[in-house]
């Protein structure tokens, strides 16, 4: 599945000072991955949603939220 | 660390002087594309990207080390021996003023280099295209000092520049797609 976040493990140090964040990510955005944007790709239902989005297409519609906020806090 | 081999990665030679051509090369040496900024750019950017494409940067960081010598050399060829008259003329009158024939990390107009040439966005993405862009431009600054050179000897070692940064510049497009590559996804069990 196409994910928009990767995921790595840095190397840590049994001498690290800071408490280690063993999983570290960065954001991999749609953009990357698209090429030239084919025509007639599917556009979201209303003009009001396009406009919330930021763009028409899906496709082209990168979520972001903080990697330092967890799922389960429901926040 | 480092070890240090006493050579150039390339001979440089150098016809004749020419205070002017080093001038203009001296852009390659302090300027924003130039190899010290590529050096320091790359050789700092390894602490906070993914550990898959840590060496590479270490390497292409240190290769830009032995550009810089390359390009020292040049400058300190093509201005050795030339009088304070000949250096005015070539319109280096206000580095022989700070610096007599001494190198100094510059730009062509004269600038100090400044550590804002180098970019350090700390996202992989980021870094990466910024690396590609400089590679680009270096390469791009290489061809316009060719095109004002007709030094053929000096030009031989320009144009094996310009070929490095045309191979350092794909080596960053591999490293692109290592990290757009699906194998770093998060695994949910």
């Amino acid at each position: 599945m196409f994910t928009q976040r990767k995921f790595y493990t840095p190397y840590v140090s049994p001498t690290d000072p800071c408490p280690p964040i063993r999983i570290k990510s960065y954001e991999t955005p749609p953009q990357l991955y698209l090429g030239f944007q084919p025509p007639c790709l599917p556009q979201y239902a209303t003009a009001k949603e396009a406009l919330y989005r930021g763009t028409l297409w899906p496709a082209l519609y990168s979520p972001y939220e903080s990697p330092y906020k967890r799922g389960d806090t429901g926040e | 660390m480092w070890y240090y081999e006493k050579k150039l990665q390339y001979p440089v030679r150098v016809r004749e002087c020419n205070p002017r051509l080093a001038k203009f090369l001296i852009e390659q040496y302090g300027g924003a594309d130039g190899e010290l900024a590529a050096a320091l750019r790359y050789l700092n950017q390894r602490y906070s990207i993914p550990d898959k494409v840590i060496g590479l940067l270490t390497d292409i960081g240190t290769e830009e080390f032995a550009h810089l010598e390359m390009i020292a050399t040049m400058v300190y060829k093509l201005t050795k021996d030339a009088t304070p008259e000949q250096m005015k003329e070539a319109g280096l009158g206000a580095h022989y003023v700070n610096h007599d024939n001494a190198l100094f990390y510059e730009n062509a107009s004269g600038t100090p280099w400044t550590a804002s040439y180098i970019q350090a966005k700390g996202d992989p993405i980021a870094d990466i295209y910024e690396d590609i862009a400089a590679e680009e431009k270096a390469r791009a600054t290489y061809q316009w000092i060719i095109n004002m050179s007709d030094d053929p000897e000096l030009n031989d070692g320009l144009k094996y520049l310009r070929e490095r940064e045309v191979v350092h510049s794909q080596r960053f497009r591999e490293a692109a797609e290592i990290l757009k590559e699906e194998r770093g996804k998060k695994v949910y069990f």
